[in-house]
This record gives C-alpha cells, sequence and structure tokens, in this order.
C-alpha cells in the first residue's frame, strides 16, 4: 500500500458548493495534514486562513520595488543634469527638484508594479507547464463551476486508505487518485 | 423634499447581476459563448469592416506622413500643435475611464463595477495605444524620436531635457499603458484558465492555456492575487490622476493665453473621466444588445454611469466657468482677448458647439428615464465624445491661432491627411476592441461568479 502511494501524486475530493469546501479545509487542517491544497474557480473568502495560510509579503515587495524607482528616477535626472550633461540657462540652478518630480513619481509606480505583478507570478510558481492536479478528468471544472481539496501523498500523515476514509468523510461529490 | 417623498419606502438597489443567471454554469456559458460560438453575429463583421477599412486609411495616412513630412497637415507658424495633439489628449482622455472603474471602483468597493471592468481596461489600452501614436509620428521622423524621448546612453553624448513636460509624458503615457497592460492581463489569466478547459479545439486550447500560465485556482493562490490586484488597484489610482494631469502641464507650463492656467490639471482630469465613460456607454450599449449581455450589463450599470457622467460634467461645467471668470478677473489684455476670441473670433461656431455637446445636451442626465433609457443614454454620449473633442481643438488652436503678435496671426485649416488620421485611429480602435470581444474573455468571469453566493444568501 505504501508503494501506491509513491506513484500517486494524492487524493482529491470535489464539492458542489464554497461553503463546503471551506468547512472540509479546516476539517482537514485540524486533523493535522499540511501539504494540502483547494481549488475553485474565484477566490473564495476564508479558504486560505482554513489552509492555515497567513499572509503574503508581497506588499514588502511592492513598496521596495517602489522605492527603487522613486530612487532610480530622481537619481537619472540628478546624474543626467548635474553630473553629465549640465546645461546653464541663465543662471537656474542645475538640480532643480520640483521638476524633476513627475518622472519620479511615474518610475516609482512602474517599478512597484513590474515589482508586484513578477512578485506575484514568482510566489505562485506560475508560469507551470505541468502539474499533477489536471490528470483528474473532473478538474477541468476547477475554472468552471467545481471546488476541489487536495491532500498530497507526501504529508507525514497520508496514509492511502486512511486519509481515502477521511476524505468521503467530508461528504464530498467523489474521491478521486491524482496520478503524479 | 416633498412629503410623498420623504414617505416613500426604502428600495434597495437592483442587483448587480440580472435575474438570468443564477449559476456558476450560466455564467461561464453565457460570456464564453461569446468567444466559443459558431455563428459570429452579422455586426460584428460589419463592425470588423469598417474598423479595418478606416485602419487601410490610417495605413496610407502615416505613410504619407512619413514619405512626404508633416508639412502635409495643416500646420502653420502661429499653430504648429494641430491635430496631432488634439488627438493624442482626446484618445488619452478616454482611455481613464478604464482605470477609473477597475482600480479606483475596486478600492471604493463597488461591486457593480465588476461586469464593466474589462472591457472598460480593454478600452483604456487600445486608446492608449491609438493616443501614444500621435506623440511618435508627429514627429515626422519617428525612428530618430527614441533618442528625443528615452534616456539612454547613446553615441552623441546627449540627454533628454527633463524639466520638459514633454519628457514627463513620456513617462507618464509609457508608465500609464505598462501598468494597464499588467492590471489587464492579471485579471484575464483565471478567466483564460476557464477558456482553456472550455476549448474544444485544439489550438484554441493551446493559445489559451498558454495564457492561463497553468492556472489552477489554488487557494494560495488566490490569496496572493487577490493582494496583487488590490496593490495594483491602489498604483494604478494616483498614477490615472497623475497621467492626465501630466497632460494638462504641457500646456499649462507654456505661457499661451488661455493655457497658462492652475486650474487645468483637474480640469483635465474631470474632462478625462467624462469622455472615458462617454465612450465606455458607446461601446457597451451596441455591445450589450449585440450579445445579450443584459443580465451582467444591466439598467442599474447604464444608470449608475450616466450619474458619473452628470458629476464629471458639471465639474467640467465648473472649468469652462472658471476659466471665463479668470480670463475677467485677471485683466489680463490677452485673457480678456484670448476668451473673447473663443466666444466670438472665426472659431466662435466651435465654442458654442462645445457648450452645447458638453454642457447642455448632458443636463438630460438628470433624468432617470433618460439614463436608464438606451437610446436616449446612446444620444447623450455621442454628444459628448463630439463635444470632449471640440474642447481640445479649442484649448489648442484658438489658443495658439492669435496670441500675443497680431502679426503673426494665422489661420489653421485641417487638411484631409488630418482627418484621414484622426479617423484612421478610430478604425484602429474599432478594429482592436472587437477583436478582443471575438477572442477574450469581454467579462470578469471569476469576478462575477463571486457575485453569486451574495445574491443566493439574500435570495
Amino acid at each position: 500500500m505504501n508503494e501506491r502511494a509513491t506513484t500517486q501524486y494524492g487524493l482529491m475530493a470535489q464539492f458542489e458548493e464554497p461553503q463546503q469546501l471551506i468547512d472540509a479545509a479546516k476539517r482537514t487542517f485540524q486533523e493535522g495534514y499540511r501539504r494540502i491544497d483547494a481549488f475553485s474557480p474565484f477566490p473564495v473568502h476564508g479558504l486560505g486562513a482554513a489552509l492555515g495560510f497567513s499572509h503574503t509579503n508581497l506588499p514588502i515587495v511592492t513598496f521596495i520595488c517602489g522605492l527603487a524607482g522613486a530612487i532610480c528616477g530622481y537619481g537619472l535626472q540628478y546624474w543626467v543634469h548635474v553630473i553629465d550633461y549640465p546645461l546653464n540657462i541663465g543662471g537656474r540652478s542645475l538640480h532643480s527638484g520640483p521638476m524633476f518630480i513627475p518622472v519620479a513619481f511615474e518610475l516609482t509606480i512602474l517599478f512597484a508594479a513590474l515589482g508586484t505583478f513578477f512578485g506575484l507570478w514568482i510566489r505562485n510558481k506560475l508560469p507551470m507547464p505541468y502539474h499533477p492536479v489536471f490528470n483528474v478528468p473532473a478538474f477541468s471544472a476547477a475554472s468552471q463551476d467545481g471546488f476541489f481539496l487536495c491532500i498530497e501523498a507526501d504529508d507525514p500523515l497520508y496514509d492511502a486508505d486512511k486519509t481515502r476514509s477521511f476524505l468521503q468523510g467530508l461528504e464530498p461529490i467523489e474521491v478521486s487518485d491524482v496520478a503524479p | 423634499m416633498s412629503e410623498a417623498s420623504k414617505n416613500r419606502p426604502y428600495t434597495p438597489p437592483a442587483p448587480e447581476l440580472g435575474p438570468g443567471q443564477s449559476s456558476y454554469t450560466s455564467i461561464t456559458g453565457a460570456i464564453g459563448d461569446v468567444v466559443f460560438t459558431t455563428r459570429t453575429p452579422l455586426a460584428w463583421f460589419v463592425t470588423m469592416l469598417i474598423g479595418a477599412s478606416l485602419l487601410g486609411i490610417l495605413q496610407i495616412a502615416v505613410a504619407w506622413l512619413l514619405y512626404e513630412g508633416v508639412g502635409v497637415w495643416g500646420l502653420n507658424v502661429p499653430v504648429g500643435w494641430g491635430f496631432a495633439i488634439i488627438n493624442f489628449v482626446w484618445w488619452i482622455g478616454i482611455g481613464h475611464a478604464g482605470t477609473l472603474i477597475s482600480a479606483v471602483l475596486l478600492l471604493f468597493r463597488q461591486k457593480w463595477r465588476t461586469s464593466i471592468n474589462r472591457s472598460a481596461e480593454a478600452m483604456t489600452i487600445f486608446a492608449v495605444m491609438c493616443a501614444g501614436l500621435f506623440p511618435v509620428i508627429h514627429t515626422g521622423r519617428p525612428w530618430l524620436a527614441i533618442y528625443w524621448l528615452f534616456p539612454y546612453p547613446n553615441s552623441m553624448d546627449i540627454w533628454p531635457q527633463f524639466r520638459s513636460p514633454l519628457i514627463w509624458d513620456v513617462f507618464a503615457v509609457g508608465t500609464y499603458l505598462t501598468v494597464s497592460l499588467l492590471f489587464w492581463f492579471l485579471g484575464m489569466v483565471p478567466d483564460f484558465a476557464s477558456f482553456r478547459d472550455r476549448a474544444q479545439n485544439r489550438v484554441a486550447q493551446v493559445i489559451y492555456g498558454m495564457l492561463a500560465m497553468g492556472w489552477r485556482g489554488s487557494a494560495f493562490h488566490w490569496e496572493r492575487y487577490e493582494m496583487a490586484s488590490l496593490l495594483l488597484a491602489g498604483l494604478a489610482t494616483p498614477l490615472v490622476l497623475s497621467v492626465h494631469s501630466v497632460v494638462s502641464l504641457d500646456f499649462a507650463i507654456s505661457i499661451i493665453p488661455g493655457w497658462h492656467t492652475t486650474i487645468f490639471p483637474p480640469y483635465f482630469v474631470a474632462g478625462a473621466i467624462y469622455a472615458g465613460f462617454a465612450m465606455v456607454l458607446t461601446l457597451m450599449i451596441p455591445l450589450r444588445a449585440l450579445y445579450g449581455l443584459q443580465d451582467f450589463i444591466t439598467d442599474r450599470h447604464l444608470d449608475n454611469m450616466g450619474k458619473v457622467m452628470l458629476v464629471a460634467g458639471l465639474i467640467v461645467a465648473y472649468g469652462y466657468f472658471m476659466e471665463q471668470l479668470i480670463a475677467w478677473y485677471s485683466a489680463s489684455v490677452f485673457e480678456t482677448f484670448m476668451m473673447h476670441n473663443r466666444m466670438f473670433g472665426p472659431y466662435g461656431t466651435a465654442y458654442w458647439a462645445l457648450i452645447l455637446c458638453n454642457i447642455i445636451v448632458p443636463q438630460l442626465l438628470w433624468s432617470k428615464r433618460i439614463r436608464l433609457n438606451t437610446f436616449w443614454l446612446f444620444f447623450v454620449a455621442m454628444f459628448i465624445n463630439v463635444g470632449m473633442w471640440l474642447e481640445r481643438f479649442i484649448i489648442v488652436v484658438v489658443s495658439l491661432h492669435a496670441d500675443y503678435m497680431p502679426s503673426s496671426w494665422d489661420m489653421f485649416y485641417p487638411t484631409i491627411w488630418d482627418w484621414a488620421t484622426y479617423i484612421g485611429t478610430i478604425g484602429l480602435f474599432l478594429f482592436l476592441f472587437f477583436l478582443f470581444v471575438r477572442v477574450g474573455p469581454l467579462i470578469a468571469i471569476h469576478e462575477i461568479r463571486t457575485l453569486l453566493p451574495i445574491k443566493r444568501r439574500k435570495g
């Protein structure tokens, strides 16, 4: 039986309604399973928390990238107009701070947005051309109207039979094996 | 307030979703069917034909411009800025409504934005593309424009002038296009996944599959995804305000009478929202009829958009009034002359047409019956589209053609190539927008799904 666990990615249960999925996720987490994931066609509030998701550091990434943008934007203009290519126009000061604000502001936004966008995909590990969950035929509903819970085989508590009967106890539509 | 209206019982606002949509499947089906249909409506082909024909005109106009030079346009010495900047500002303004709907209304938790945000964002991107074309081609030699516009270490060892609002424009519009594209694409990824799993055709599966990047709707992904959407909305909100402010500084930083005013940034932003909502309605009203999307774009949406347009229109009207007031109050002979010339000079007709289009006709929107009547709403929106173009025409041409020195005054007459380029960009816009309607998720499917459980709980 243990051999089967190594040749399997995990077990997946399908539910009808988002609330059932949240309840099932909470039960699974309480049971002690940690290598778990849930799939839904839209963001279900409370589902992440039920699976033990605490918070994301994405806002910090945004802030740091924005700060970098501000420094680069202002620094670029300072370097161009004060150091590399100074133009004396009627004796006006080379370091004309207020006139440097628009470009510095735009670059702050640009860097922060790029950082957020790419940070999101890097943290989500996407694009990913292959993932075992797609081996479940019913899983195509995860982008339409299906709600799924998956317990992965590398979870320390995973046992093919016990986990299956645990998932059956959550009253899903069906429980399927996920090929690796 | 009368007694009767005080005692009227409270009626909750109409739901964001029409009665025809009762399950996740029906929502996905109704929106997916626009793409996965075997019967494309005839009207789509007709619109594409018009769009492609006008796009052809644009290609000819641009080719002739590049071959012959900017002399093919009607520019002359006092009026050195003509249709190119008028159309640039007009298109950029139109784009702003998309960001307002997708970002600002998201931050204000306005759920009704859900069904219109995607198409409005698409409108933003295509409008900004049309806008961006003008500054590029107006240089006459765009292959050189790269070192005029972008700061890169070139062999001539020269840099752009960062104290010029024209360079600010490059950064503002460039950032705006980039951030809008990121936000638009981010919103579409889960919908591309829906399309990937729905497509029967192998080619469609592969293309939507690549665009979906392997999205599987994991709860952990959704948590970060929602945070990223919120962050991008928070970034796009100050950005959208800055973009049209920077565009207005192209004018306000100069010393031309009628341009050198501090009211320009807020007045331009209000005008942008005004023009943008008019364009959203111009596109949505026919689209919803064409694809039977009345359950998604409900009367409540039309009503709300009408209200936003009315408010933005009143701010614009205030701007016009303030320009008049300051021209008089400044006691500057040049400002006073400019305003008199605007109203009663050779382009006076355009000014009164502007007042009619942007101030008088939109007052119809006070009536709820007009806001709920698609024909009248479309009618008002068309007036505003024209009015906002006239506004930019008046600001640019009337101020320039008669400035400080009467000896240099001259008239500006657009040539056929000016018109061809302008009409051509409308073709480019229609072509891109309807292409998107045919192949992309026109409505944010995953966001619409979240509206459903609330409705069920209430029902």
